[in-house]
């Protein structure tokens, strides 16, 4: 088998003293998209975070192929290898779009304007956003900000990008947009490690399936088989709730509908 | 009989003199405003410093600044200070040293105020994308703090500005005290006092209103992040 992409070895990490990752462990390979899930807490943001160093681990060690990246000075560098998008909209409001998508591979990679430029526009183009380049963000809706924030992180050409929970803060409609693309970059061998509360588009997306609990990987699978028949009761129970929110949610959605026909 | 008063504004060096007033009003207050700005920003990084103890002296020098009124401190420099310490001070430098402890408290205020609005993602994500800490002061924060903080700035500018009426009465001759002084002179015309001051006025309003119509433009231009 081939080495892994990113390798992370029993990592620690504690806020004024409560353990948040208690020995996580992971290998992710080439081409592979991971999704990560579990509870509210559990410690998903903050394994995401500590890859790419916005964290520091207390112990334990992450190689990105062959460099110990954990507790790195040049961590810069290992970020231009190493995307992530965010739940808020994290675009540069002072920025047009275009120069959101430019700033990273003009001036941390110091790529020319023309090349990076034309790029950008087929990426744009490709997620149905191309008469935006000029648009300031803050004339985006969110679907449209989170789109442009998976391009910017794109046009980085990273070996890895990390995702977390990029529609948690979106409209119920526009999740479908900002995920098909995410499927798209999936379908074209990006490698991802995926936090979503969207199972549906979990099942869809994963090539393996960590439920998270409390600072652990408690239990880890197969999308079809975890989400048919998880292995641990807490998975299980974790699966349940959001079946009962969805029903609940038609339950009142059938409802609404009967009080607009009155 | 209106017109008399109105005609001695235009007599001899009166409109010179009071525009040689409006001058020394105006480089006080510019004085102030470009010590107020550098010190400043001095003020708000040492606001926002680890040590407790200079955040500490921040909060008495704001909170001075904010209940002692100008006039006391003024007074307190030019006429306290300069007995106790036999220091000489001139007026003009005694305003300029009070307006910039003042201004310098404010506008420190205001840049801590404006980095710290900021989002925390928006330093997370110009770093997710392999930017250097330099890179990211210079496009991402320094340019959003500018843009936070300038309206407020300007504001902060034109307040100074009308403040510095104030120093007539530690003996400055600046615009509003040549007035008087020239009411006093034709005290025999009584509608030259209305004309004097109405003129002063037009003078404070024609600088001030620009200034704060800029600031409204900058601030719809750039608010909504
Ligand atoms: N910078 C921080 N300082 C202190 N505590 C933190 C910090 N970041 C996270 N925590 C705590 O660590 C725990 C795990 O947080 P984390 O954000 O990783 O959870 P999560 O699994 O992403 O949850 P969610 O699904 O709500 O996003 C939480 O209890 C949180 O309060
Ligand atoms: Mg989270």
């Amino acid at each position: 088998m081939m080495e892994p992409i990113l390798r992370v070895k029993d990592i620690h990490k504690a806020f004024d003293g409560s353990g948040v990752l208690k020995g996580v462990s992971l290998d992710i390979h080439e081409g592979e998209v991971v999704v990560i899930i579990g509870p509210s807490g559990c410690g998903k943001s903050t394994l995401l975070r500590c890859i790419n160093g916005l964290e520091r681990v207390d112990q334990g060690e992450i190689w990105l192929r062959d460099q110990l990246i954990s507790g790195l000075k040049d961590m810069h560098l290992v970020r231009q290898k190493i995307g992530m998008v965010f739940q808020s909209y994290d675009l540069f409001p002072h920025m047009k779009v275009m120069d959101n998508l430019l700033l990273g591979p003009m001036k941390a990679l110091r790529k020319p304007r023309e090349a990076v430029e034309a790029e950008a526009m087929e990426m744009l183009r490709r997620v149905g956003l191309a008469e935006k380049a000029q648009a300031l963000p803050r004339t985006l809706s969110g679907g449209q900000k989170q789109r442009v924030a998976l391009v910017r992180a794109m046009l980085m050409h990273p070996e890895l990008l990390l995702l977390d929970e990029i529609t948690a803060a979106l409209d119920p409609e526009m999740v479908s947009e900002v995920l098909n693309v995410v499927i798209d970059l999936a379908e074209q061998g990006m490698t991802m490690a995926i936090v979503t509360h969207e199972m549906r588009f979990a099942e869809a997306v994963a090539d393996r399936v960590l439920f998270m609990e409390q600072g652990v990987i408690a239990e880890e699978g197969a999308p079809a088989s975890f989400f048919r028949e998880p292995k641990t009761e807490r998975a299980r129970q974790f699966l349940q709730s959001f079946t009962y929110a969805s029903t609940r949610k038609k339950a009142q959605e059938t409802q609404a509908a009967d009080v607009g026909l009155a | 009989m209106q017109d008399l008063g109105i005609s001695i504004l235009f007599k001899g060096v009166n409109f010179q003199r009071l525009l040689l007033g409006l001058w020394v009003t105006l480089r006080i207050a510019l004085i102030t405003i470009g010590i107020s700005t550098a010190l400043g920003l001095l003020f708000g990084l040492l606001m926002m410093s680890r040590s407790r103890a200079a955040r500490g002296f921040c909060r008495v020098w704001l909170e001075i600044v904010r209940f002692m009124p100008q006039l006391v401190l003024l007074y307190l420099v030019y006429f306290g200070f300069a007995r106790l310490f036999g220091w000489n001070l001139e007026g003009e430098t005694s305003a300029i040293l009070v307006f910039s402890f003042w201004g310098t408290a404010e506008m420190g205020d205001l840049f801590r105020g404006a980095l710290t609005s900021i989002p925390r993602h928006q330093r997370e994500s110009a770093a997710a994308l392999g930017l250097t800490k330099a890179q990211i002061n210079r496009y991402i924060l320094l340019p959003q703090t500018a843009r936070r903080l300038l309206p407020q700035a300007i504001n902060l500018s034109t307040r100074i500005i009308k403040t510095t009426a104030l120093v007539k009465m530690i003996n400055v001759t600046e615009v509003l005290k040549v007035g008087q002084q020239i009411i006093g002179q034709f005290y025999r015309e009584p509608s030259v006092a209305f004309w004097v001051y109405a003129t002063v006025f037009l003078m404070y309003f024609l600088i001030c209103w620009p200034i704060s119509l800029l600031a409204g433009r900058l601030e719809t231009r750039w608010s909504a992040g």
